[in-house]
């Protein structure tokens, strides 16, 4: 048996009320742990599409993605652990940076391609986007300054090359329009 | 109906209901559903009103055991709907397609705490296979249609339509035919199908020790005809699950008889011995498996099942063929091997004839009523295509130990779930489906209680049911616990019950009580010169327990056998082999 490991799903989902509420009360009950959860729109207005990362070994990993097609609202389900893939999160960090040490925490930013968007007396605002190692490393850099406040959006992740949802999806969803 | 006359949402209810070819409908009226019920007048789908909303989501399941159709429950909202969650969530568990219509309060008051307000949907996403809210008349008759078609299709389950009240009342036209059902291509990652085939036909043809396991998916994909034939083709023995029992003949010489917690000691033991287990339709319940790490160690598993959720769930296979049984069984018997399996098979009658001994029909009555002699006659006495609808306990053991069922639909009983209350109500729902033939419940004096309401709808509908209370003063089965687990404690088991004689004759229907074994014959014969349903008081022996049992979570092959007579003790005893 293979030792459970990150691994990214892509979802897209008929964009109705209540799908969020299907995929986390399958997550509680079937005891899957949630390592992020992102949903959001896509360029199809009755498509929305949910990244998700778990840990999971490859069985609990197949469990987890059928479990996931018995959904009526999914249309589709892509696993992108092991495939050529553009993963990012973004991060918002408050970090402690008096005179004395502004200058050391803005060169670290340099370093990690953050950018500074909030500056006040004692304080910086960063905002830093990246695959979640580059983000821990700031993170870890950070924490000796002090971290005030920090918020992550979790990850999304698109495959590389040409294909698009419409390729994923090839058939109409919405049989029935209304779907709680 | 397919086209422009306008109707309500109420009338598209019915219309597309009638087109399903729904025959009855259980349910129970009330605010947020009055639209509906006003439109059902003038409909030809036969209403059936019951005393409890949970008894209608019984009753659509029972119709739909035994029928295979689809069963509809209508109720209003809050409390109606809330009260059907018992019954939903046994469809669930025993993959029954059901299909619960809800009222809800009208689309502006949604989320306002409204009167009879709950958010039925959101209660139900965990015990449905898929829900619904709808809050436009337009969408009333293709969600209802998708409904249909979630219900039946693949894995079968519960689904649930809840329609607010002002769509029932709005207008809307509503195109049958523009509806079509979504295809959506599921890739698993499963091995290959035609790799899988040839692997699972060269493991059978190998093995030495095989076992076929009957689960509920023979039932439903109709593959009892190609089951029989695989087994005699190869000489394979098949064991059932609860919920499979009559998907294979009882009577045939291969049958083995039920797996599990209070299976067949041979079987059990013979599934500690197998080299091959080839399981169809089911899903390794941990009442069948006990403990996991020392099951069936010596076996390799194939596993036929519609579900991929399923697979490698409790029981790690080595060959999953993710198909619908009766392909399967059909596909594998093609290309399987001819062959004998004689030692193993001798084995097997071997370990019975070492068990019978401990057989309760063995043991003599002694002037006392034995549950499971009721059961052994009743079955010897019943029609042959009698359908048996049990609850859940002791009773429900011992039928399916003796109860010897013949073909398929032929047992209604809640598994998964093991729903007290069940089989009244299931089997109201079982007689709509068969008018005619012979229906039995089989209860317990618990488990009637819980829904014994229904015998007014009985008496209402003017149908005929033959109804055993096995009645022992005791919650059995949890009592048979407390004496084998917990010194015999018995706490809150000891139940008194109404003269159910007498309960039936307030309902205006016959009563009979029965003490002793000779007078089952005697009054059956009464009973069946009965015009209507019939209730029987069984009274039975009050702390008697049944055997064999595999105590939860323990090794399958320590079972607890029932015990032996002092002469019998004398006798040379059969050891189970590993």
């Amino acid at each position: 048996m293979s030792t459970a490991t990150v691994r990214t799903f892509l979802a897209y989902l008929e964009d109705k009320p209540g799908v969020l509420n299907r995929v986390t009360s399958l997550f509680r009950r079937r005891s899957f742990n949630i390592e992020s959860l992102t949903v959001g729109r896509t360029e199809r207005p009755d498509v929305s599409r949910m990244t998700l990362v778990v840990r999971a070994d490859d069985d609990a990993a197949r469990r987890l993605e059928a479990h996931l097609w018995k959904l009526v609202n999914v249309l589709q389900v892509d696993e992108v652990s092991n495939a050529p893939a553009i993963v990012r999160e973004l991060a918002l960090v408050k970090v402690r940076a008096p005179e004395g040490v502004r200058a050391a925490v803005m060169q670290l930013c340099e370093v990690f391609r953050a950018r500074v968007v909030d500056v006040s007396p004692d304080a910086l605002s960063i905002e830093i986007t990246g695959a979640p190692d580059k983000v821990d490393g700031l993170l870890e850099m950070l924490r000796v300054y002090g971290v005030v406040e920090m918020v992550r959006t979790g990850t999304v992740a698109m495959r590389r090359g040409q294909g698009g949802v419409e390729g994923v999806i090839s058939e109409r969803p919405g049989a029935a329009p209304v779907a709680a | 109906m397919s086209g422009d006359g306008a109707r309500t949402g109420a009338q598209i209810v019915w219309d597309v209901l009638a087109r399903e070819g729904v025959e009855v409908v259980f349910g129970y009226p009330g605010g947020a559903i009055m639209p509906v019920y006003d439109a059902m007048l003038s409909s030809t789908v036969r209403h059936v009103l019951v005393r409890h909303e949970q008894g209608a989501a019984h009753m659509a399941d029972g119709y739909a055991r035994a029928s295979g159709k689809v069963g509809v429950a209508l109720a209003t909202s809050g409390p109606g709907a809330t009260n059907l969650v018992t019954g939903i969530a046994t469809a669930m568990l025993d993959s029954s397609p059901i299909v619960c219509i809800t009222g809800q309060v009208s689309s502006p008051l949604l989320g306002s705490d409204a009167f009879q307000e709950t958010d039925i949907t959101g209660v139900t996403i965990p015990i449905t296979k898929h829900n619904y809210l709808v809050s436009r008349a337009s969408d009333i008759g293709p969600t209802l249609r998708e409904a249909f078609e979630v219900a039946r299709s693949g894995r079968p389950g519960p689904v649930l339509v809840d329609i607010t009240k002002d769509a029932q009342q709005a207008s809307a036209s509503f195109d049958w035919d523009a509806w079509k059902p979504r295809i959506r291509n599921v890739p698993t990652r499963l091995m290959d199908p035609d790799e899988a085939l040839a692997r699972a036909i060269a493991m059978i043809d190998a093995a030495e020790r095989p076992l076929i396991f009957a689960g509920q998916g023979v039932v439903h994909s109709k593959a009892t005809e190609a089951l029989i034939a695989l087994a005699e083709k190869t000489g394979i023995p098949v064991a059932s699950t609860l919920l499979g029992l009559g998907g294979f003949p009882a009577s045939h010489p291969l049958a083995l008889g039920m797996m599990g917690m209070h299976g067949e000691a041979w079987v059990n033991a013979a599934i500690q011995r197998a080299d091959l287990l080839v399981a169809i339709g089911m899903r390794f319940d941990d009442r069948v498996t006990g403990n996991l790490r020392t099951y069936a160690v010596h076996a390799k598993k194939i596993h036929v099942e519609i579900d991929p959720a399923e697979i490698n769930k409790n029981v790690k296979v080595d060959v999953p063929l993710l198909m619908d049984a009766r392909e399967a069984t059909t596909q594998i018997l093609a290309r399987v091997t001819r062959r004998h399996r004689q030692p193993w098979l001798d084995s097997i009658e071997h370990a019975k004839h070492e068990a019978s001994p401990r057989d309760i029909q063995r043991q003599p009555a002694d002037g006392r009523l034995l549950a499971a002699h009721v059961m052994k006659d009743l079955c010897a006495l019943s029609a042959q295509d009698a359908i048996v609808v049990t609850d859940v306990g002791q009773h429900q053991m011992w039928e399916a130990q003796y109860w010897k069922h013949e073909s398929p639909r032929t047992l209604v009983t809640s598994g998964g779930l093991g729903t007290m209350g069940f089989a009244l109500p299931a089997a109201i729902g079982a007689r709509f489906a068969h008018p005619e033939r012979e229906i039995w419940v089989i209860a317990g004096d618990g488990g009637f209680q819980m829904t014994a309401c229904e015998l007014s709808t009985i008496a209402q509908e003017g149908i005929k049911l033959y109804i055993a209370i096995i009645n022992n003063g005791y919650l059995g089965m949890v009592r048979q616990w407390q004496e084998l687990f917990y010194e015999r404690r018995y706490a809150a088991t000891p139940i008194r019950s109404p003269d159910f004689v007498k309960l039936a004759e307030a309902h205006d229907l016959r009563g009979i009580r029965v003490s002793t074994r000779e007078g089952i014959p005697r009054a059956l014969e009464e009973a069946r010169r009965s015009p209507g349903t019939v209730v029987f008081d069984f009274r039975v022996e009050a702390e008697e327990c049944v055997y064999p049992m595999v105590p939860a979570g323990a090794d399958l092959k320590d079972m607890i056998r029932r015990p032996m007579s002092e002469q019998q003790e004398q006798e040379p005893q059969f050891e189970m082999e590993e």
